[in-house]
């Protein structure tokens, strides 16, 4: 007991002259922290959602959606060790902590915004407490039998994140920039649902971080030195071995640049919200609807595609996808539903995301050709 | 082996330690709830933190759902208090797609009901070695467009053993196996479901000792595109199919949506499939329909992988009984059909077949014989509908069925201590494993 109050009160006087904290520290697979403080990656200190030394951030060109939470998204490896460049997949070394905090902006009611404006979230290096409400913080640990999945709930008083295994439901109110206003159940999936997802190998089962890739990481962040992209920077600071030349490496768009083709932002959406299910080896292979970034073939693709078993998801349309015609597609049907027995994905939503519906509406309707 | 763990006894015993505290409050719902999601939780952290060997009991009573349970730990066994004792309730799901998805092999699900799931009831997808037993699933408010999709759904899974399970109202499949391989389906009962029980894309299943009743089609044997396996060798055996006669209430463009109401067994672009031994009586459309995907009316060069093979060749119907059937076709050109062909007071004959024939397999203008329909059931006559030509051919001329192919093996599974031995002298040893 003594030990801990003292380092308690270390880590508050440190944390109030800005000096070092106590280290990232990984704590092993049966011995998990019920507060995410202990692992000292991300905490909340002097009003800040506070990154450790070496804990970097990074985004993705296009990121799956949950329902217009914020994200803030960090990786740290231990000393000396880096991550081995793949193509498809990074080979991480044992040891690596990825976290990623969902958040929302707050309004002065205490409801959340939805919008895309990240730029009044962050006060130095973190964010900044008294702006954003914080929800969940998801984290992937690389032990060295694979990831570990554990995602910890914040508490009301934003102090700290508490291990909940069993997932979580919390009502919100979302209001919006033109001044409408809607409520949801954001639900923090269990660990179960955590692998659900990050299994993109089925059979294997084995979890995996679907974000950090190298398609989706190839492109700039601003970091606090300045903008840089963030394979060369991971590669500078140690976190990157055997990256080939940039022009090389495989890269998402993002799925609102509209300097880019229609198709390859629709894909880039697609890919990353369906296709660590909906690939030959996914949960979702079942279907025979393939939605990865690596399938060229049309009908596997969705397009003349009958249902297998989509039930309920049909939405009474014949096929995944009709050339031309989104309103007679059921891929447009089941993003745009929120009825769980419908809607795809499956978990993380209980809302529609809006912009990325009106993409694939816009791409399917765009579609030469014909079903018939 | 570990000890079973009692959920429902700890959580009983808690709440009770609570309301000892809480000095009689007499207020009952409230409690009802907080019981209700401090068993779901529970119940939610034992399948993440299940170890190989635990079994999950879960006591008698009626426990409401709102989340999703899902189990990636193999050897697993979950059982309840009996299909009408143990009640997971999903009737105010607000997340995921199943009341219960299982990734894991060695597992068991036994002695509980699965009610009104907002998805399909139970989905296990991958696994070996899989046993759900007299479990029951069911949509209460009857059948409706608006009920689940499938109520047991093994999909991608080997050595599989359905076996007292009772289905009820799914708006797709009761009871639907997909994609699997060795597998078992007996002594169930499907009723009020669009598919009684269907085995899609699977290869090598014994369907035996159920009773369908109620559904639009009682027992479906498909073969669908696009898949990774095609399926053949499915046994169809001592079943009593009767009267499923209920209207499709299936989501169009859903592959059952098609079947029409008043179908007893129906055959879809599956080889190798045995219809023996059972009883099949008062199914209004036909007894037997035996169709190729064409029939369907989704076929097209754009929604159909190059080497799908639409045609179910090498079909076996012999010494079943029937009885009543094919007097009040479903869909339009049916009705028409029976009326031109046998009257207003007529019937369809048990057989319905589409007629579709693979013209690259003939040899001298007919189908080697192991690929044929063949048809040894004292009385049964049949209509080949010639769906290939526009109905235009239609014709009810049985001799060319009369023949017989070669039996198919029994399923074996090596856990399955009811079954009896194979019978190597009656059914003779069967090359086709793989085709």
């Amino acid at each position: 007991m003594r030990k801990i109050y003292w380092g308690a009160v270390l880590a508050l006087m440190l944390a109030g002259c800005g000096a070092p904290r106590e280290a990232v520290t990984i704590h092993e697979r049966n011995a998990i922290p019920d507060n995410l403080s202990d692992w000292h990656v991300v905490e909340a200190i002097d009003g800040k959602l506070a990154l450790n030394d070496r804990v970097t951030p990074y985004d993705l060109n296009t990121a799956l959606f949950t329902d217009y939470a914020h994200k803030l998204r960090t990786v740290w490896m231990p000393e000396g060790s880096s991550a081995a460049y793949g193509e498809d997949d990074f080979d991480y070394p044992v040891g690596t902590i990825i976290s990623k905090t969902f958040y929302y902006p707050l309004a002065a009611d205490g409801s959340v915004l939805k919008t895309d404006d990240y730029s009044q979230d962050f006060a130095g290096s973190g964010l900044n407490l008294k702006k954003v409400k914080l929800i969940e913080t998801r984290m992937l640990v690389k032990r060295a039998d694979g990831w570990q999945a554990l995602p910890y709930v914040w508490n009301e008083a934003q102090t700290d994140a508490v291990l909940e295994i069993a997932g979580d439901a919390t009502r919100l109110q979302l209001a919006s920039d033109d001044g409408s206003s809607e409520g949801f159940t954001y639900v923090v999936p269990d660990a179960n649902q955590c692998s659900g997802c990050h299994a993109d190998n089925h059979t294997q089962k084995a979890t995996r971080p679907i974000g950090p890739r190298a398609r989706h990481l190839n492109k700039d962040y601003a970091y606090q030195g300045g903008t840089e992209n963030q394979l060369l920077y991971w590669q500078q600071v140690g976190y990157l071995s055997g990256l080939p030349e940039l022009a090389q490496v495989p890269h998402n768009v993002s799925y609102s640049d509209t300097s880019v083709s229609l198709e390859e932002r629709a894909r880039s959406y697609l890919d990353i919200n369906c296709g660590h299910c909906h690939n030959p080896k996914g949960a979702a292979d079942t279907s025979g609807l393939m939605l990865y970034s690596a399938e060229h073939n049309m009908r596997r693709l969705g397009v003349c595609k009958p249902p297998v078993a989509a039930g309920t998801g049909s939405g009474d349309r014949l096929f995944a996808i009709v050339p031309g015609s989104p309103d007679a597609s059921i891929l447009n049907f089941r993003v745009e539903s929120t009825d769980p027995g419908a809607m795809m994905p499956e978990l993380g939503r209980s809302l529609v995301h809006k912009e990325g519906t009106e993409l694939l509406k816009e791409w399917i309707a765009t579609m030469p050709g014909n079903c018939s | 082996m570990k000890a079973p763990v009692k959920l429902g006894v700890a959580i009983i015993a808690a709440l009770a330690a609570a309301c000892s505290q809480d000095n009689g409050n007499s207020n009952g719902a409230p409690e009802a709830s907080a019981a209700s999601a401090d068993f779901q939780k529970q119940l939610l952290k034992q399948l993440i933190q299940a170890q190989p060997g635990d079994v999950i009991e879960i006591p008698e009573g009626h426990y409401q759902l709102n989340r999703s349970l899902s189990l990636n730990v193999d050897g697993v066994t979950i059982r309840g208090a009996g299909m009408d004792k143990t009640i997971l309730s999903f009737k105010d799901q607000i997340q995921g797609a199943e009341g219960l998805l299982v990734n894991a092999s060695d597992f068991t699900l036994e002695d509980l009901a699965i009610e009104d799931t907002i998805g399909d009831a139970l989905k296990v997808n991958e696994g070996k070695n899989i046993i759900i037993r007299n479990i029951r699933v069911e949509w209460t408010n009857g059948p409706s467009t608006e009920n689940g999709a499938y109520g047991i759904y093994p999909v991608q899974t080997e050595n599989t053993l359905l076996e007292g399970n009772v289905a009820i109202g799914a708006s797709d499949a009761g009871i639907y196996v997909g994609q699997s391989r060795n597998v078992i389906v007996r002594n169930n009962r499907a009723e009020f479901n669009v598919a009684g029980i269907e085995i899609e894309n699977t290869i090598g299943a014994d369907v035996y000792d159920n009773v369908a009743t109620n559904n639009t089609g009682g027992i479906l044997v498909f073969n669908m595109p696009n898949l990774p396996q095609p399926g053949h060798s499915t046994r169809v055996y001592n079943n009593k199919v009767y009267k499923n006669n209920t209207d499709n209430f299936g989501h169009d463009g859903t592959p059952v949506a098609a079947v029409p109401a008043g179908s007893g067994v129906v055959i879809n672009s599956n080889d190798y499939v045995e219809i023996f031994n059972n009883e099949i009586s008062d199914n209004d459309t036909a007894n037997v329909i035996v169709s190729s995907y064409f029939a369907a009316g989704y076929y097209s060069d754009k929604s159909t992988q190059e080497n799908f093979d639409p045609y179910p060749e090498g079909i076996y119907i012999y010494n079943n009984t029937f009885t009543g059937g094919g007097t009040s076709p479903d869909h339009m050109e049916l009705k028409a059909l029976k009326i031109a062909k046998f009257g207003l007071t007529g019937s369809l004959p048990d057989v319905m077949w589409d007629g579709a024939v693979d013209k690259k397999k003939m040899v001298d203008g007919k189908l080697p014989d192991d690929l044929k329909l063949c048809i040894e059931n004292e009385g049964v006559g049949i209509i080949n509908v010639d769906v290939m030509n526009n109905y235009k051919n239609i014709t009810t001329d049985v001799t060319q069925h009369h023949c017989s192919l070669k039996k198919l093996p029994q399923i074996v599974l090596d856990f399955d201590n009811k079954q009896e031995a194979p019978q190597e002298e009656q059914h003779a040893v069967n090359e086709v494993t793989d085709a």
